[in-house]
């Protein structure tokens, strides 16, 4: 009995042992892509199909990703096109990998302009979205020229929560108005920049150059 | 003004200020003289008595380990004679066994061949009967004078040609027994090509056990040199542990090299087997650990396969077991070492699938077309030398056990010699602050009696003045040389 019970505590100090060695930490990233496809924008959406090429030859096994379309309402699960969580095994994760590229592959094909641009909606999707799968780095990526417009009923005027996201603005293009008074966009910008940290995001980028996104996502 | 120290009289003025403050400290330093010179005298005791301690401390240690150092060396090296000394009469015996178990055999045929060779010599000794005696007789009928008579010249003739068929007769006979001679000399070839051949055999062997002869002697030699504790004995030891202990480091960081390919090879595979995303630690991925398990695993059966085969001795215990449970252990440790190394090889393989996959995934992703791989055969080398590397690289890890236990054996003299170096460098160090300590303050007190040199003058003139002879404090001069001295 005595050397029973001895046996069982060495068992219990081993799992023990075991488990402090294992690193708890979540060592995952998950990204949420939101596309713009209202107004004229749309028509840079094929430009967001190689963003997801990118980060599907970027992100390793275990990582998430999602796309997701800004609309007049983007506050709705309707609106992710794609996500995945690829798998440990790293031939699963490219049979995911293959399949997602398909399904945006169709979604720039069939893709149409919305009448209003509801970023925050989007931001809200995403930051819910990022910190259901527990990953130990969440990116919300926004490929849109970073001009919201709400129809008169949407209401997304309070504070949002953003805590340990990283926001980063993606192919954030001139408007007309930008080029005859650079300082919308840059205040466009800057109003965005307040939103964001306001929200508690621990960073906030703008990439306009595809290129710099490797540095930043795997920094 | 405010921010002058509070010590100068005369703030614009340093110097001026701390010479008055030196006339003022004057007196006070030479009332103090006597104090001044104990304290320094007692701090440089204070320092550098458990200084010298410590360093006599570790110089006893450093002997005290060296003796320990020696002890071991020559215990191990007299456990390896006594080892090369079995061998050598293992092999002695070996070669006795072989060579000589036909030695009697040899010797019964060389004796047949050297007795049928003197029967032929004697045969060759039986020259053909002399000429007859009547020769003598011819000779004399040779001197008869015929005289032109014709019974005597008839006689003559017939002599003549009976001596000459007679002649041609025995000549025969000489030619017959000298040819039947030649023929036993050209018989005897063989048997001396033979006999030869015997003897040169019975050489070789006789001389390669000579070696082995002088092999054991040069041990015997060494042996008796390690058991005299002779300092030649020691420094050989110790020299060629040293040689050992390099040896082995280089090529222990060779195999680590083999073991980092062979990581290279199986840790993208192993990710497919327990996942990619678990972390062991902030960069340490679990299939990484779990590759590294899978070569120290093939290390430790390459270990106990060494060990059961007898080429190595770190573990006692195995060689003293029983030697059916010790073939049983060492098959075992073949096979799963066997098995490892099939697991490998696939895991090879695998690696090169994955990467196909990555890249054709990568390829299709890439807004540009990529060049299309070269097919055929030429394709599968990479495939295979990597498979052949998986396979092979287990059995190379698995004579990492002969230059771990010649490393683990070496370094032990190595690292104690290197420890008693260590030990005696820190004494010597030591010494050296001591006296370094106790010399400064003997010139701290010569300094102090510079410093207050000219009440010192004036005490030694007042007392020359005087003219006392016998004088309890000794003149100023005098002090500082006194201290200088040893005390």
């Amino acid at each position: 009995m005595m050397r029973r019970n001895l046996v069982a505590a060495a068992a219990a100090l081993a799992a023990l042992v075991l488990a402090g060695c294992t690193d708890q930490r979540s060592h995952a990233q998950a990204v949420y892509l939101l596309v713009d496809t209202s107004g004229t924008y749309a028509e840079e959406v094929d430009k967001a199909q190689l963003i997801v090429n990118y980060l599907l030859g970027t992100l390793q096994s275990g990582d998430s990703l999602a796309v997701a379309r800004v609309r007049s309402r983007s506050f709705s699960e309707k609106d992710i096109i794609a996500k995945a969580t690829f798998d440990g095994r790293p031939t699963q994760a490219n049979a995911q990998k293959r399949v997602f590229r398909d399904q945006i592959a169709e979604f720039t094909k069939t893709a149409r302009g919305s009448a209003y641009t509801d970023i925050t909606g989007g931001l809200i999707q995403g930051a819910m979205f990022l910190n259901e799968t527990g990953a130990g780095k969440k990116t919300i990526l926004i490929f849109s020229d970073m001009q919201e417009e709400l129809d008169k009923t949407t209401i997304r005027n309070f504070p949002i929560d953003l805590k340990e996201i990283r926001v980063v603005a993606v192919n954030v293009v001139k408007l007309k108005a930008d080029n005859i008074d650079p300082r919308r966009y840059t205040g466009r910008l800057e109003a965005w920049q307040k939103r964001v940290e306001d929200a508690g995001a621990s960073e906030w980028h703008v990439i306009n150059d595809i290129e710099h996104l490797d540095a930043l996502l795997k920094s | 003004m405010g921010d002058s120290p509070r010590w100068m009289i005369w703030p614009e003025n340093i110097a001026l200020s701390a010479l008055i403050l030196f006339l003022v400290a004057l007196p006070f330093l030479y009332a103090a003289r006597k104090p001044a010179h104990d304290l320094l005298r007692s701090i440089g005791r204070l320092a550098d008595g458990p200084l010298r301690l410590a360093a006599r401390w570790l110089l006893a240690a450093a002997a005290d380990m060296k003796e320990r150092n020696k002890s071991v060396l020559l215990a191990h090296g007299r456990e390896e004679v006594e080892q090369h000394i079995a061998r050598e009469f293992e092999r002695v015996a070996a070669l006795v066994k072989r060579d000589l178990e036909g030695y009697p055999a040899l010797q019964r045929k060389l004796l047949d061949e050297i007795t049928r060779v003197e029967e032929d010599y004697r045969k060759c000794g039986e020259v053909p009967p002399p000429a007859p005696e009547w020769v003598e007789a011819l000779a004399a009928i040779t001197t008869i004078k015929s005289n032109g008579n014709e019974m005597v010249q008839r006689v003559l003739e017939e002599i003549n040609r009976s001596v000459t068929e007679i002649h041609e007769k025995a000549l025969v006979e000489y030619r017959n027994a000298y040819e039947t001679r030649h023929k036993i000399l050209d018989g005897f070839m063989p048997f001396w090509r033979s006999l030869d051949a015997n003897l040169t055999q019975a050489d070789k062997k006789l001389s390669s056990l000579h070696e082995r002869a002088a092999a054991i002697d040069a041990q015997m030699e060494r042996y008796e040199l390690i058991v005299a504790r002779s300092d030649k004995a020691e420094h050989g030891l110790t020299l060629s542990a040293l040689t050992q202990f390099v040896v082995a480091t280089l090529v222990m960081a060779i195999a680590a090299g083999g073991a980092l390919i062979n990581f290279k090879l199986i840790a993208l595979p192993m990710s497919e087997m327990v996942g990619a995303g678990d972390y062991l630690t902030a960069t340490l991925r679990t299939s990484e650990v779990a590759a590294l398990v899978i070569i120290f695993v093939e290390a430790t059966m390459g270990l106990f396969l060494m060990e059961t085969l007898r080429v190595t001795h770190l573990f006692p215990r195995v060689s003293n077991l029983p030697e059916r449970l010790r073939k049983r252990m060492m098959w075992t440790a073949f096979v799963l070492l066997l098995t490892l190394a099939g697991i490998e090889a696939a895991l090879a393989l695998m690696r090169d699938m994955l990467i196909a996959d990555k890249q054709a995934l990568l390829q299709s992703l890439a807004a540009t077309q990529q060049a299309a791989a070269a097919d055929g055969w030429l394709a599968h080398i990479p495939t295979a030398g990597q498979m052949l590397l998986g396979f092979i690289l287990p059995f190379a890890l698995a004579f990492i056990a002969i230059p771990l236990e010649s490393f683990m054996t070496s370094a032990r003299t190595v690292g104690g010699a290197a420890l008693v170096i260590l030990v005696r460098a820190t004494a010597f160090v030591l010494r050296v602050a001591g006296n370094l300590l106790r010399q400064s303050t003997r010139a701290l007190i010569i300094v102090y009696d510079v410093v207050i040199g000219v009440p010192l003058l004036i005490e030694h003139w007042v007392k020359a003045s005087r003219g006392a002879a016998a004088d309890d404090a000794p003149p100023a001069t005098r002090t500082v040389l006194e201290v200088g001295e040893q005390p």
